[in-house]
């Protein structure tokens, strides 16, 4: 038979052109995701390649494992707080954004810097923005008098000593994830304002409804599908990211004050060569994604598809 | 008139806080690389303004004393081959999805935009044992060989809902003037695809810039970094930052990847927001 009569049935077709994505991500990402179950249960380490099934004992080592309780602790900490605040200040934005005024490209440029560049090179800037010595934050601070007097709000020395400090560090750290993610939930949010029809929200206003009313009664359930959508993701990136902290503190100050699950599966998997217990400490990520997931799921049935 | 005039110093408040805000950092970066060292390491010094004449040399110790060219050289190679690697694999399969397989197309291709939600940080230890057994750890290849596990299933999720928008009718036409099912695909659909295929280039070319931790765990070499990993490990030596080098290197590499990511952003984050939101 032709070839290019073959090619023109729609049953062989459309296979031969998936055909390499499904290849590509079988091997890259479906066999590998395996592997860090089938790691979890094993023995395997960088050194020692040959291979035995040992059951949960990695499991049962790092539940009892003071780290990693607190590296658990730590992402579930950061995720919420981070998601907590960028949705308050994303609805605040948003409203703002939404509107047109004069050179509104520039600053939308600049408000979605965070999200735009690569977070490792804004953490860097971080590093400086909150050094230990030459705090452009702490001399702000000093020049208003909130710091490095007898009394000042946040006391007389004349650094705070953020990645010194794990109270500190650990704001630093959720500070970030909130300035990196503001722009994307925003961007989402003033998508979902656009949608709002202008009838509804005048009808409310001709009917006496004022700022709060308006808010909680019509914007925040229209919104809702959208603000799901953003929690979503601002969930995802921050419960799993291990570049903020690895770029910021590398999990410190001792004793790991802000090691999270990512981080902490880093230090064993990769530096540490224990692949085993590093797998382990990953598979943590597991239910949390599969319930985003399973939501994601019941959203794109959902969704009118653009 | 109060309430309007009210109502204008808080949007103007709030824009002014929000810009502070999002954009100090950069703002930071910008005044650090041009401080000289004197006026830089004075911690009475006002850290927001150039207190001395501004000066290049942390600007020209970045370009010559250090690996920051080939930092920058080694993610253009990366990212040019992910992106090529990137198209080749999610046109195709973003056609078919979107034109050809029927109900299981649908499904497959919510399949394909889920394993997105599978993060580096859950695949690079099984993924180094790979590296490693193909013999690639030290070697930029690896990178190229991975990347695609993040570039193609949202690349190929967000070309597949923008082939959607086109209309059925425009193909039909072509296969009724005698084209075959293939040659509808490249000759009708393909030029009207090709705003979408820009995004995914711009996309996938941003998500290499950004990534971190497989960089991380598969190059050593420093030769070989790319350039979030060269900045935060080797312009840092010891305890010594080269903090005005630094700053420049982070600004520098920044802007044109946020440039690029903001001319397409609107899309991008649509796609992501899987059609909840409307473009």
């Amino acid at each position: 038979m032709n070839v290019r009569r073959l090619l023109d049935r729609e049953s062989v077709l459309a296979p031969l052109l998936l055909l390499p994505v499904v290849l590509y991500v079988v091997l890259f990402i479906g066999f590998p995701f395996v592997m860090s179950f089938v790691y979890s249960i094993s023995n395997v380490t960088v050194g020692n390649p040959d291979f035995r099934v040992t059951g949960l004992g990695n499991f049962r080592e790092i539940l009892a494992d003071k780290v990693f309780q607190k590296s658990l602790l730590n992402t579930f900490i950061f995720t919420f707080v981070s998601v907590g605040l960028v949705l308050v200040f994303a609805h605040a934005l948003a409203e703002i954004l939404i509107r047109d005024f004069r050179g509104k490209w520039l600053v939308r440029f600049l408000i979605m810097l965070p999200w735009t560049a690569p977070i490792a090179l804004g953490s860097i800037g971080f590093l400086w923005f909150l050094d230990s010595l030459f705090s452009p934050l702490d001399w702000l601070l000093r020049a208003v008098g909130l710091l490095g007097k007898p009394g000042a709000l946040f006391g007389p020395m004349s650094n705070l000593y953020w990645f010194g400090r794990p109270d500190l560090a650990m704001a630093a750290v959720i500070g970030v994830h909130v300035w990196r993610l503001l722009p994307l939930a925003t961007v989402i949010l003033i998508a979902g304002l656009n949608s709002i029809p202008k009838e509804i929200t005048e009808a409310a206003q001709m009917d006496g409804a004022g700022y709060f009313r308006r808010l909680f009664q019509i914007n925040l359930p229209l919104l809702f599908p959208v603000i799901g959508v953003s929690i979503l993701f601002a969930t995802f990136f921050t419960f799993t990211d291990m570049t903020v902290v690895w770029v910021l503190t590398k999990g410190g100050p001792p004793p790991h004050s802000t090691q999270v699950l990512a981080s902490l599966a880093f230090l064993k998997g990769i530096q540490g060569g224990d692949l085993a217990q590093g797998a382990a400490v990953a598979l943590f990520f597991f239910p949390v994604l599969a319930g985003i997931a399973a939501i994601v799921l019941r959203l794109v049935k959902k969704a009118v598809v653009i | 008139m109060l309430k309007k005039i009210l109502s204008k110093a808080g949007f103007c408040g709030g824009l002014a806080f929000f810009i502070v805000f999002s954009a100090s950092p950069f703002y930071i970066m910008l005044i650090t690389m041009f401080k000289k060292s004197h006026d830089l390491f004075n911690p009475t010094n006002n850290p927001f303004i150039l207190n001395e004449p501004f000066t290049a040399e942390h600007v020209k110790l970045l370009f010559t004393q250090t690996l920051y060219t080939t930092f920058l050289l080694n993610t253009l190679y990366v990212g040019v081959a992910v992106v090529l690697i990137t198209v080749a694999l999610s046109v195709p399969a973003a056609f078919s999805l979107a034109r050809i397989a029927g109900r299981w197309g649908e499904n497959l291709g919510i399949g394909i935009f889920l394993t997105y939600l599978i993060p580096p940080t859950l695949l690079f230890i099984p993924l180094s044992r790979i590296i490693s057994v193909l013999g690639l750890q030290n070697s930029l290849w690896s990178l190229v060989l991975v990347y695609p596990t993040f570039t193609v299933p949202f690349c190929t999720w967000l070309l597949m809902s923008f082939i959607k928008s086109i209309p059925r009718e425009i193909e039909e036409q072509a296969l009724i003037d005698g084209c075959s099912r293939l040659g509808a695909l490249v000759k009708v659909i393909l030029p009207l695809s090709v705003p979408g295929i820009i995004t995914i280039i711009v996309f996938a070319f941003t998500l290499v810039a950004n990534e971190y931790i497989y960089a991380l765990a598969f190059i050593q070499d420093s030769a070989k970094k790319t350039i979030g990993i060269g900045l935060t490990t080797e312009l840092v030596r010891g305890d010594v930052f080269y903090w005005g080098a630094l700053m420049g290197g982070a600004l520098i590499a920044s802007i044109p990847v946020a440039l690029l990511y903001t001319f397409f952003l609107d899309r991008i984050i649509s796609g992501l927001a899987m059609g909840t939101v409307r473009r």
